[in-house]
């Protein structure tokens, strides 16, 4: 046999397939390293991110801290960012319309200075919504996030009553197009969760999100147990207070420059 | 002194229209609970400023008339009164089916009816409400060994200790009802302890009014009358709980005046709330308070039958602006986060909180009161309830 090389080899060759193969190679290098960057991230957010099975503990507490002196009056970015998180739509009736977050706009009765600040779920750490629900649907978890549990929420709206901060919304009416994380119901009571969702996966609440994207980054959100997170650290420099702090509801939001 | 019972027998014409007339509503009304169910609240005028609104007002006046009713069997066996052992069934029966109708309408109000057995077997022990549903279900079976003990013979030996019983209980049963307002720490006209004295002596007033109109119809239906001695006892019964009640009103309003915080809510109720400063000062105070007192004291003579009644429709009427002018007159007014400051927001922060009650709610609450009496009258055709004058009069 000849050391040339069969004709067929030959024709391999000139057809280019040992360049398919190197292009094959090299976009499967290519799709490799964009998967690995893209999916990577997602891996990477899973194993920070709590497992079912893994507890709320109490060593952390979440919280805000809400600096009114940079909330504008005209700004409205948290509300937004929290209605499009949770896909709470404008029905058109405004009284019945359920808000988690709203904009208050105040003006001292004596000296005239106007101030702005959002108001939510203040997430007490003695909540008069869980005390008067007669089911537990409304409940504290560990954690310090005050919440309702929507298979038990009977609509009695007792928490609407108790709670100080009119921060609960009824359901007036049947809802559609409902975010997977975020379920609601008509007939139950809801309000801000601190979007216990993302804190489970270690992002931020949408309305701190959008107001450090679109606002003017008033909004600081953390572990109040950590002295060394970001909230603690601001708190201990400044004055905050609690709204209606005369309950001793101990909030898990606090005002600076209020 | 042998009692004599008979069963509830009609030719009058009116009440077999009455009959149908409390048929008709009662569907009508659980028709209109379903409607609210199925569209959901916005129908209703209720909203999120004004989150209970006229089924409850309703639900709450038949409650509180519920264990108030219950006077007239309390007096016989408790503070043995024998005018009054005559109608000591139907006062418990009454107050059974007052309290069914309350809890109906309570219960159809609610965002997931379908979920009672969720409130029947989840409990939240800190809850005034969860505490409510255990005093409610006990009045009820107390009442009902109660009335076995009038109508089995040889259980009458354990009326007085019954009655005794249920009587301490209703006690209870208004205070958990009172407390329900007494203890939102939230709102400005309620978080005050007045308001569980308030509720018991308004179950008295109501329960002794409704008792009166109720039974003063079925008496003519059915030939039994109230003796002059009975309309006499009842008629300073109720003079002196209204008495009382204008008292406890005072006082309420005056602690709430000495407090600062205050002033702006009672200015509200008192002077500036439109509906509910009429409903205070013409229903509540008028002619609920002032003018039957009045009325009572200007002759001396004793009273009469007619005179009974109308100042019973004169508190029922008043009793009503009352828990109106406290359940939604109180939640009208913002709550106060911010003294000082004037507040506004698109969730109505700081403003008066709009509420008219739209026809659900109205037939919700009328259909309750409806099957309430349906109730009694139909329990009053197969038992002996009713006593019977003529076997009375015989002996």
């Amino acid at each position: 046999m000849s050391e040339k090389m069969p004709e067929n080899q030959t024709e391999c060759a000139i057809s280019g397939e040992p360049d398919r193969t190197r292009r094959r190679l090299f976009l499967g290098a290519v799709g490799g390293t964009a998967m690995a960057s893209l999916g990577g991230f997602h891996i990477a957010e899973l194993a920070l991110a709590k497992s079912d099975s893994e507890a709320v503990s109490n060593l952390a507490r979440w919280g805000l801290l809400i600096d009114s002196a940079k909330c504008a009056t005209d700004c409205d970015a948290c509300v937004s960012g929290c209605n499009t998180e949770h896909n709470l739509e404008d029905m058109g009736r405004p009284e019945t319309d359920a808000q988690w977050i709203r904009k208050l706009d105040l003006s001292d009765q004596q000296t005239g200075h106007v101030s702005s600040l959002p108001m939510m779920c203040q997430h007490c750490e003695s909540p008069p919504c869980v005390d008067v629900c007669p089911t537990g649907a409304s409940f504290k978890r560990d954690d310090g996030i005050v919440m309702v549990d929507k298979h038990t929420c009977i609509g009695c709206r007792y928490c609407v009553m108790a709670c100080p901060y009119k921060a609960r919304s009824f359901i007036h009416e049947t809802l559609s197009n409902q975010k997977s994380y975020s379920p609601r119901g008509k007939g139950t009571v809801e309000s801000c969760n601190l979007c216990v969702h993302r804190i489970d996966e270690d992002r931020q609440p949408a309305c701190v999100e959008a107001c450090n994207t679109d606002g003017k980054g008033a909004m600081i959100f953390g572990d109040l147990n950590d002295m060394d997170s970001d909230i603690s650290i601001a708190s201990s420099s400044k004055p905050s207070r609690q709204i209606r702090e005369d309950l001793g509801l101990n909030t898990g939001v606090r005002y600076q420059n209020l | 002194m042998t009692e004599h019972f008979k069963l509830l027998k009609s030719d009058h014409p009116a009440y077999w229209v009455v009959l149908i007339l409390l048929a008709v509503f009662s569907a009508v009304g659980y028709g209109a609970a379903h409607y609210m169910d199925v569209e959901g609240h916005w129908v209703t005028g209720m909203n999120n400023q004004i989150v209970w609104g006229l089924p409850h007002v309703f639900a709450i006046f038949l409650i509180l008339s519920a264990s108030g009713a219950l006077n007239i069997a309390s007096m016989s066996s408790v503070f043995s009164q024998k005018d009054y052992k005559p109608w000591a069934r139907a006062s418990g029966l009454l107050s059974i089916c007052l309290l069914i109708g309350g809890l109906l309408i309570l219960v159809l109000d609610l965002g997931r009816p379908e979920r009672l057995i969720v409130a029947m077997t989840h409990y939240n022990f800190k809850s005034i409400f969860a505490w409510n549903i255990f005093l409610y279900v006990g009045f009820l079976g107390l009442v009902v060994i109660y009335l076995w003990s009038m109508f089995e013979h040889g259980l009458n030996k354990y009326t007085g200790k019954a009655g005794l019983f249920a009587f301490s209980w209703r006690f209870v049963l208004t205070s958990g009802t009172g407390s329900i307002f007494g203890f939102l720490v939230a709102r400005q006209f309620y978080d005050s302890a007045m308001m569980v004295p308030l509720f018991i002596v308004l179950s008295l007033i109501l329960g002794t009014a409704l008792f009166i109109l109720i039974m003063s119809v079925i008496s003519q239906w059915s030939g039994v009358s109230f003796s002059d001695a009975i309309v006499k006892k009842l008629s300073s019964l109720l003079i002196g709980f209204i008495a009382l009640e204008l008292f406890l009103v005072v006082v309420f309003h005056l602690t709430n005046l000495y407090v600062t915080e205050h002033h702006g809510v009672e200015y509200f109720i008192l002077f500036d709330g439109q509906q509910y400063t009429v409903l205070f000062w013409l229903g509540q105070v008028l002619l609920g308070g002032v003018l039957p007192l009045l009325y009572y004291f200007s002759t001396s003579r004793e009273k009469t039958m007619p005179e009974l009644v109308g100042l019973s429709l004169a508190v029922v009427v008043g009793g009503f602006s009352q828990l109106y002018v406290i359940i939604i007159g109180g939640q009208a007014y913002p709550l106060a986060l911010f003294p000082g400051k004037t507040v506004s927001s698109t969730f109505f922060d700081g403003a008066i909180a709009h509420y008219v009650p739209r026809l659900p709610e109205l037939l919700l609450g009328v259909g309750g009161i409806a099957i309430s009496i349906l109730l009694l009258i139909l329990t009053m055709r197969v038992l002996p309830f009713l006593p019977d004058n003529r076997a009375h009069e015989a002996n």
